[in-house]
């Protein structure tokens, strides 16, 4: 039994106020879902939170992709279990859309939302959302290209403002 | 003074109400002091819709639940509840820890 209090509610890391950094380097669509989900679980949890959209994560926070990701159907090893396709199959024409379609349809019935709402989501609860410079410049992306609210990075300037941060690589 | 009536109330370790049935508002009240929270009628909105909800499901709603069923958009619940707007909610509302992931 405790009495309610202000502090049971912080959670407070080694520097103080406790801080996530997510990184996320995988553009799928079954691999956007977790950074989403941890960032939003944090904000929930009152702890701060950076998130870095590196290499095909960018695809997440890329105005004209972030509705079109798909689950690979082939050389994903979490495919045959959960969907049913062999990895032969896996390569016939449709097959990725058709399992990205089912996933959607899953993650529709979890109430969990789409990819580019939930961007909006964290952002709106507090999240800061960086698209990797380096990578953009080799996709040749500029911000205008990025979803509102996220805003271009270095690798080093991500170290220096997750100082202290607990990192998780997606 | 107000914090007394919170000595005659069941919390469990993480300061939630044990019995969501013995609240008032009075003790909403005392528990948003303790949590430091100044509420306003926005706040009431809130906590208000959390405790129907509650009733009608036996769960607390999730924060995007609660932005999807009132006019609360999902800035404003973190400008009113910073510390975690739907556990706070929750907490001030007298229910238990909400569990939803979103």
């Amino acid at each position: 039994m405790a009495k309610p209090s202000r502090a049971l509610h912080q959670s407070s890391g080694t520097n103080g106020r406790r801080k996530l950094a997510l990184v996320a380097s995988k553009g799928s669509l079954d691999m956007a879902y977790p950074p989403l989900i941890l960032a939003n679980a944090a904000r929930m949890s009152g702890i701060d939170v950076e998130m870095f959209f590196t290499f095909w994560g960018l695809d997440i926070i890329t105005k004209k992709k972030m509705d079109k990701l798909n689950v690979a159907t082939v050389g994903n090893p979490n495919m045959h279990p959960w969907f049913g396709i062999p990895t032969l199959l896996g390569a016939l024409p449709g097959m990725s859309a058709a399992a990205s379609w089912m996933m959607r349809g899953e993650i529709k019935k979890l109430g969990f939302p789409r990819v580019p709402e939930f961007i909006k989501l964290v952002i709106d609860a507090g999240a800061n959302v960086y698209g990797c410079k380096m990578s953009m410049d080799m996709m040749k992306l500029t911000e205008d290209d990025l979803v509102d609210g996220a805003t271009v990075l270095g690798a080093m300037e991500f170290m220096d403002l997750t100082d202290g941060a607990q990192i998780v690589f997606v | 003074m107000t914090l007394d009536i919170l000595d005659r109330v069941s919390f469990d370790d993480d300061g939630f109400m044990v019995d969501a049935s013995a609240w008032t508002e009075d003790i909403g009240q005392a528990i948003a002091e303790a949590l430091e929270v100044n509420l306003t009628d926005r706040h009431w909105q809130v906590i208000n819709f959390v405790r129907s909800d509650f009733e009608e499901s036996g769960e607390p709603p999730t924060l995007r639940r609660i932005t999807q069923q009132t006019d609360v958009s999902m800035k404003e619940m973190y400008q009113l509840f910073p510390d975690g707007p739907a556990k706070i909610a929750a907490n001030i509302a007298g229910l238990k820890k909400p569990t939803g992931c979103i």
